[in-house]
């Protein structure tokens, strides 16, 4: 076959000749993937092609090693690594030559293949002569070659965890790179590759961080490649910093001196890239600071893992300044462009998380900036006095802010009526919404809104909602936190009075023609359901009439027809919102059964829009129609059955969602809700269900945080159905065991993987816990007791792993109560022969989680029931309160030989190794390689 | 590199109300998880133990109906628009249950001792022995934010807030509405105090099915626990305490029968260990008294004068025998025809006799269940057949 041909077909602007060349490359992939991947590699590697086919070429090979998607991505390294060993090194081989090649394209995109390639066989010790053989092309060969091979570096520490190269190679690449970097390299193509490459091999570099003479080195190659004439040679050292900031603030005491003057150089006179980098330098040690004195929870003495050494609050005097010149540079439409990101902004971020790290310190450094600023003629001053003063409401005590807001806040509310300037405005009304986000609520001992003012804040704010869809957004927000700040109150609550007519405006906005503008009409719809949220029992009769608004609003956006595409999708946007507000609604008229009842009069009308609802295809209007119905559900009680003749094949076709996960993790909570609120009627319904969520949970297209509620859901069933749940206990059993084997050890896993593992755990064991229950009291107890000694079991493993959440042990120890609770004397004497139900259930008893402690006594009194020789005097009545005798004899439990039909856990595949991905790229997908 | 991602969002709210709406019916749901789960595992726990006592329907007597004060007979009436209450066979239920029907559901509940006439076997190992307080016996219900103490025929003895799980409407009361208490107890007039002599249910865990050593531990854990001993205060109208109870060995018997406690004692209870909380009379409660422990070794009549004679309540049957109110009940005699007849006595009346050197004399009667008795001129009638 003529690849190069059919490569430059698919990319033909016509797309008859398109198509027909992608199936021809579909077609050679599947018949002869060896032989695809061979000549793709060929192509890539010939300089007598042209450079499109080549590019092309290499971005096949890429793609067919790697995915985005988890189930994906796996099939591809399996794939690979299933291959022929010698099509493998063959490939390799020609992939290293390219690096040589005079076509810089070629180059780059063999680089990345490369990367793709070391990054599935690095860790399976495969292809170790590939870090040996690429520094040697470092020492020897022209720039270009130099070049590829630093920028093949960088991509390849991209792709692996530092665990899988070891200290040698590290310390060699790490030579290599800071070579490239250093002022004496007289390419500058060289020295841009090297330093991007040192941004991804800083996390490799602990042991090198750790000698104070390499360290050294760095950063002094760092901050020189900081000074360099070329800009991107500049910014990459930039990124560099702002890595190190994160990755080795420990170390950075020396040097803070040193880079606050490179840094605030920047800032004040370099270009817009290098400057935000420097700005975010400073964000990057806030992050760091905040997060170290949360770990000491405001306890000095206490030895956190990381000192805190303040250099935030040491370099205050000169810091704020600087960021508060950044304020001054706004641009003009940097309101209406929400992907804005400039000086101004930057600058304005930073000085809030300056705020959050210092707190009370910052204020006298930005008192006078606001106090020179904020009368000025020119609108930048004014609304740089504003923005600063917004920014710095998070962070600092009420008792230091307070005297200032209640002064400012008269000149807010007159500014945001009165100033000419939109800019102004819409900062005003945001620092507004930031006044009652920090400093409105039943924490604060003085309030800022009293009765004298009330008045006068709602009105200008309702105001407002008629000005610029910016302004107006901003002033929405407002009202929500007003309106949050009130959610405690019990009985009466201050807003009442305005209820009316601050719903009233918001539906107002909700109609304006240009509310599509600035997220405003989610902005008002969003402030509605907090208004409707935080109000009280006096208001419940306009909530009432509410309801009865927003199902008309639904009824029209669903007659609506004859749509372009594009108005479509603003239709099921307004769809979506109108669910999410009627879900709230719902939920808060079903708090009460006084509300209930009143509000229940519409159930079938309401039902009746949200099956409508689901004619259409959009995803998140799915997602709300679902939570809405599952908030219907719980309201409605056992009268829900009526719905499910209709309902059941969008309940179906929720849990069918692979694709769209968050639809059918929705779902599968919703079938909690349903199954409470049914109880035994859902019977009818419960194989096709079953079904469904067996395959949901066999699937490896299934996103995994949608698995533990999988399980949970079948506690939810088997309580709601009773021992009717015996059909199921065939497959389901299986499933939670081969489950709560995947899911009993964590050893090596990180916090991630941890927490996924207790998240499964937690449904497991709530699906126990539904199971036992629901058969409590039944003949049938008895299917029951084969599965008990591998419940203990699993009870006893992830006691010793000591890696429980509180959420993990509540349940656990539950469940130890419903094994005795259901199995009466059949489990008795397990559990007196159990390793560690003593001990756990004790630990349980002396908790501090009072969720805890309440299912540890109620299990206490299960087993106490169950289990004889419970014999302890009143008088020993604290020996009796450390533990009942469960015995401690060590039987070990056979695994019970499991039927094949294990459930996908994704336990193959945790995605990139956070600990290396976290800190130094925060932005997840913010990385080089494209 | 994009880092400014990872940044709030330029002046947008933090929060975005989606994410706001699903972790919201998430923190629902799993609430509602936990109550189903709370609830399964509370509702059959009480299930076996706690079928109320039979209730016989009310025959209604037209006769007597006429001399009924007017509070009994709209008593009665509502008997008929009652409930069933043999459906309510769950303690969570009952202790939402109000008025009448919380009466007449309470009043089949407490567990009633036997005389102690013979020692039983083990006495030393198997039995706990204190103390009892005199004063009034009661179930104290604390739920739904109140107290509730309800005497031995169910009416209300008082209504009042107390420290007990959620005994209260305090802000800091953080149980779920489903948290109530049952403790049976003696109201202690002198001090004011509520004695509590066992635990039915704490926090919403029925401890009907547990045993007698089991209840005490968990009582004596859990009612200092919760400030319910402390002093009376706004939210905390009265007192409870524990009473201290011991081995029914030399040592701890002598100390109960003559120790110095807190309150006026009112003979001894003897409970068995190993004994669930039940309903009714029971073989494993037993009391014991004489003049050195208690003030009312004999009866006394309204006035608190000791009678000349000592009496005896005995239920009419329809063959005309007199039988106790034990389980099973011991006949203890027969009227005649003639004297019935005369009388106009019915079945199921509960009449009252003397105890004399001869046997029992009549002395009057009551109707079953509504504590109105009549005097009526004493008659000899033939005992111990």
């Amino acid at each position: 076959m003529e690849v190069t041909q059919v490569l430059l077909s698919a990319q033909a602007a016509d797309s008859t000749v398109r198509k027909h060349a992608e199936e021809t490359l579909n077609q050679f992939q599947e018949q002869n993937l060896p032989g695809f991947l061979l000549s793709l590699t060929g192509e890539l590697a010939s300089d007598e092609k042209p450079v499109e086919s080549r590019k092309l070429a290499g971005l096949i090979l890429k793609n067919a090693l790697d995915a985005k998607e988890q189930h994906r991505k796996y099939e591809f390294v399996q794939r690979w690594l299933s291959l022929d060993v010698a099509v493998k090194s063959q490939i390799k081989a020609c992939l290293l030559q390219i690096l040589s090649s005079p076509v810089p394209d070629a180059r780059s995109t063999a680089s990345q293949v490369i990367a793709k390639v070391a990054g599935i066989e690095l860790p399976k010790k495969q292809w170790p002569e590939l870090i040996g053989s690429l520094l040697t092309n470092i020492n020897q060969v022209p720039p270009h070659v130099k070049q590829a091979t630093l920028e093949t570096l960088g991509y390849m520490c991209e792709e692996v965890v530092p665990e899988v190269v070891d200290q040698d190679q590290v310390n060699k690449i790490l030579t290599a790179v800071v070579q490239g970097m250093n002022a004496n390299e007289g390419n500058n193509e060289v020295r841009l590759a090297a330093t991007q490459a040192l941004y991804n091999a800083l996390a490799f570099a602990q042991a090198n961080f750790s000698n104070d003479m390499e360290r050294n080195y760095v950063m002094r190659v760092v901050c020189e490649a900081s000074l360099s004439p070329e800009v991107k040679i500049r910014q990459a050292a930039f990124e560099c910093l702002v890595s190190i900031g994160s990755i080795y603030y420990e170390k950075l005491a020396s040097y803070i001196q040193d880079i606050f003057n490179i840094t605030s150089k920047a800032v004040r006179e370099d270009v817009e890239p290098v400057a935000l980098q420097a700005i975010e330098f400073w964000s990057s040690i806030c992050d760091e600071e905040i997060d170290i004195l949360d770990e000491y929870g405001g306890d000095f003495t206490a030895d956190s893992e990381v000192p805190c050494y303040y250099f935030v609050k040491q370099a205050l005097p000169a810091l704020v300044p600087m960021l508060l010149e950044t304020l001054l540079k706004q641009e003009e439409d940097q309101d209406q462009d929400e992907s804005a990101w400039n000086l101004a902004m930057a600058g304005g971020t930073c000085l809030g998380l300056v705020a959050r790290t210092v707190g009370d310190d910052i204020v006298p450094f930005v008192m006078p900036f606001i106090e020179e600023n904020i009368t000025k003629p020119d609108w930048r001053q004014r609304e740089a006095a504003t923005y600063a003063f917004g920014s710095i409401l998070e962070g600092p005590s009420p008792d230091k802010l307070m005297p200032i807001v209640n002064v400012a806040l008269n000149f807010m509310l007159t500014a945001l009526t009165k100033d000419p300037s939109s800019h102004v405005k819409d900062t005003t009304a945001w620092t507004l919404g930031r006044i009652f986000e920090f400093l409105h609520g039943s924490m604060v001992e003085t309030p800022i809104i009293t009765p004298a003012n009330c008045q006068q804040i709602i009105t200008v704010l309702l105001q407002s909602m008629e000005d610029a869809p910016n302004v107006a957004e901003k002033a929405c927000g407002a009202i929500y936190f007003l309106a949050q700040g009130y959610e405690d109150v019990n009985s009466s609550s201050p807003l009442t009075p305005y209820f009316q007519a601050i719903v009233q405006s918001l539906l107002i906005v909700t109609h304006r023609e240009d509310a599509g503008e600035s997220r405003l009409r989610t902005a008002a719809y969003e402030t509605l359901n907090e208004v409707v949220r935080c109000s009280t029992g006096e208001t419940t009769h306009l909530i009432l009439e509410l309801v009865q608004v927003i199902m008309r609003e639904l009824h029209k956006s669903l007659e609506a027809q004859k749509l372009s595409s594009d108005e479509r999708e603003k239709q099921n946007e307004l769809q979506g919102l109108l669910c999410g507000c009627l879900q709230v609604i719902i939920q808060k008229l079903g708090a009460s059964d006084g509300t209930k009842f009143a509000f229940l009069q519409y159930a079938d009308q309401i039902m009746n829009l949200f099956l409508r609802v689901f004619a259409s295809r959009s995803a998140t209007v799915h997602e709300e129609a679902m939570l809405a119905i599952g908030a219907l559900a719980y309201t409605t009680g056992p009268d829900f059955t009526k719905y499910m003749p209709e309902f059941y094949k969008y309940l179906e076709m929720g849990l069918q969602n692979f694709g769209e996960y968050q639809v059918c993790a929705v779902t599968v909570g919703v079938m909690g809700d349903i199954c409470r609120a049914l109880e035994d009627k859902i019977l009818p319904y419960c194989d096709g269900i079953m079904t469904q969520l067996l395959k949901d949970l066999s699937s490896n297209q299934l996103h995994r945080s949608v698995k533990p509620p999988i399980f949970s859901c079948f506690g939810d069933i088997a309580l709601a159905i009773g021992e009717n749940f015996e059909k199921y206990l065939m497959y389901v059993m299986p499933m939670l065991q081969s489950a709560a084997e995947l899911s009993a050890h964590t050893s090596g896993a990180d916090d991630e993987m941890i927490e996924y593992t207790n998240l499964l755990r937690n449904g497991i064991l709530e699906a126990y816990s539904g199971i036992l229950q629901g058969f409590k009291n039944s003949p049938k107890t008895q299917l029951l007791i084969p599965f008990a000694p591998h419940i203990l079991q699993f009870l006893d493993i992830i006691y010793m792993e000591k890696d429980m959440d509180d959420v993990v042990m509540k349940t656990a120890i539950g469940v130890l109560g419903d094994l005795a609770d259901t199995l009466g004397s059949n489990a008795g004497s397990l559990i007196q022969q159990s390793q560690s139900g003593k001990e756990f259930l004790n630990e349980c008893l002396s908790s501090d989680d009072h969720l805890i402690k309440e299912s540890a006594e109620w299990a206490k009194l299960a087993i106490t029931r169950t289990v004889e020789g419970f014999g302890i005097g009143v008088n020993q009545v604290d020996t009796l309160h450390k533990g009942c005798q469960l015995g401690g004899v060590h039987v070990h439990v056979n695994s019970r030989k499991m039927l094949k039909f294990d459930a996908t856990l994704d336990y193959d595949y945790a995605g990139p190794n956070q600990k290396h991905d976290s800190r130094g790229r925060r932005g997840g997908n913010g990385g080089k390689n494209p | 590199m994009a880092s400014h991602d990872i940044r709030r969002p330029f002046k947008r709210p933090a929060i975005s109300d989606q994410q706001r709406r699903r972790d919201i019916s998430l923190q629902r749901q799993a609430q509602n998880r936990r109550d189903a789960q709370h609830q399964a595992r509370c509702l059959a726990s009480t299930i076996l133990s706690l079928q109320p006592a039979q209730y016989e329907p009310a025959e209604p007597d037209h006769q007597l109906q006429l001399e009924l004060e007017p509070e009994l007979q709209s008593e009665i009436e509502s008997d008929v628009q009652r409930q069933d209450l043999r459906g309510i066979d769950d303690v969570r239920q009952a202790s939402r249950l109000k008025g009448a029907e919380a009466r007449r559901w309470f009043a089949k509940q407490l567990m009633l001792p036997e005389w102690m006439i013979d020692v039983p076997e083990r006495l030393n190992t198997d039995w706990y022995v204190f103390a009892r307080p005199a004063g009034k016996r009661c179930f104290v219900v604390s739920s739904n934010g109140t107290t509730i103490s309800r005497l031995r025929n169910g009416s209300m003895l008082h209504r009042f807030p107390s420290a007990l799980p959620n005994g209260a409407r305090t802000s800091n009361n953080s149980n779920s509405g489903q948290s109530y208490c049952i403790l049976d107890c003696i109201f202690h007039e002198p001090d004011q105090t509520y004695y509590v002599i066992d635990v039915v249910c704490w926090a919403g865990m029925s401890l009907y099915e547990c045993t007698t050593e089991f209840r005490f531990f968990w009582l004596n854990s859990k009612l200092v626990e919760t400030g319910a001993c402390n002093a009376p205060s706004t939210y905390h109208k009265f007192r409870f305490s524990t009473v201290p109870i011991y081995n029914c060995d030399h040592e701890g018997l002598n100390v109960a029968y003559t120790g110095p406690v807190p309150y006026v004692k009112d003979g001894l209870l003897f409970c068995n260990k190993h004994a669930h909380y039940q309903s009714g009379n029971t073989p494993l409660m037993l009391v014991w008294k004489d003049e050195n422990c208690s003030q009312y070794v004999i009866d006394t009549d309204g006035k608190g004068q000791v009678p000349n004679q000592q009496q005896v309540v005995l239920e009419l049957l329809f063959d005309g025998k007199l039988a106790t109110s034990d389980d099973p009940p011991v006949i203890f005699g027969c009227l005649s025809g003639d004297f019935i007849k005369k009388t106009g006595l019915q079945a199921g009346n509960l009449l009252r006799f003397a105890i004399s050197e001869g046997g029992l004399s009549f002395v009057g009667w009551k109707i079953r269940e509504s504590g109105f008795a009549l005097p009526r001129q004493t008659q000899p009638c033939s005992t111990f057949c």
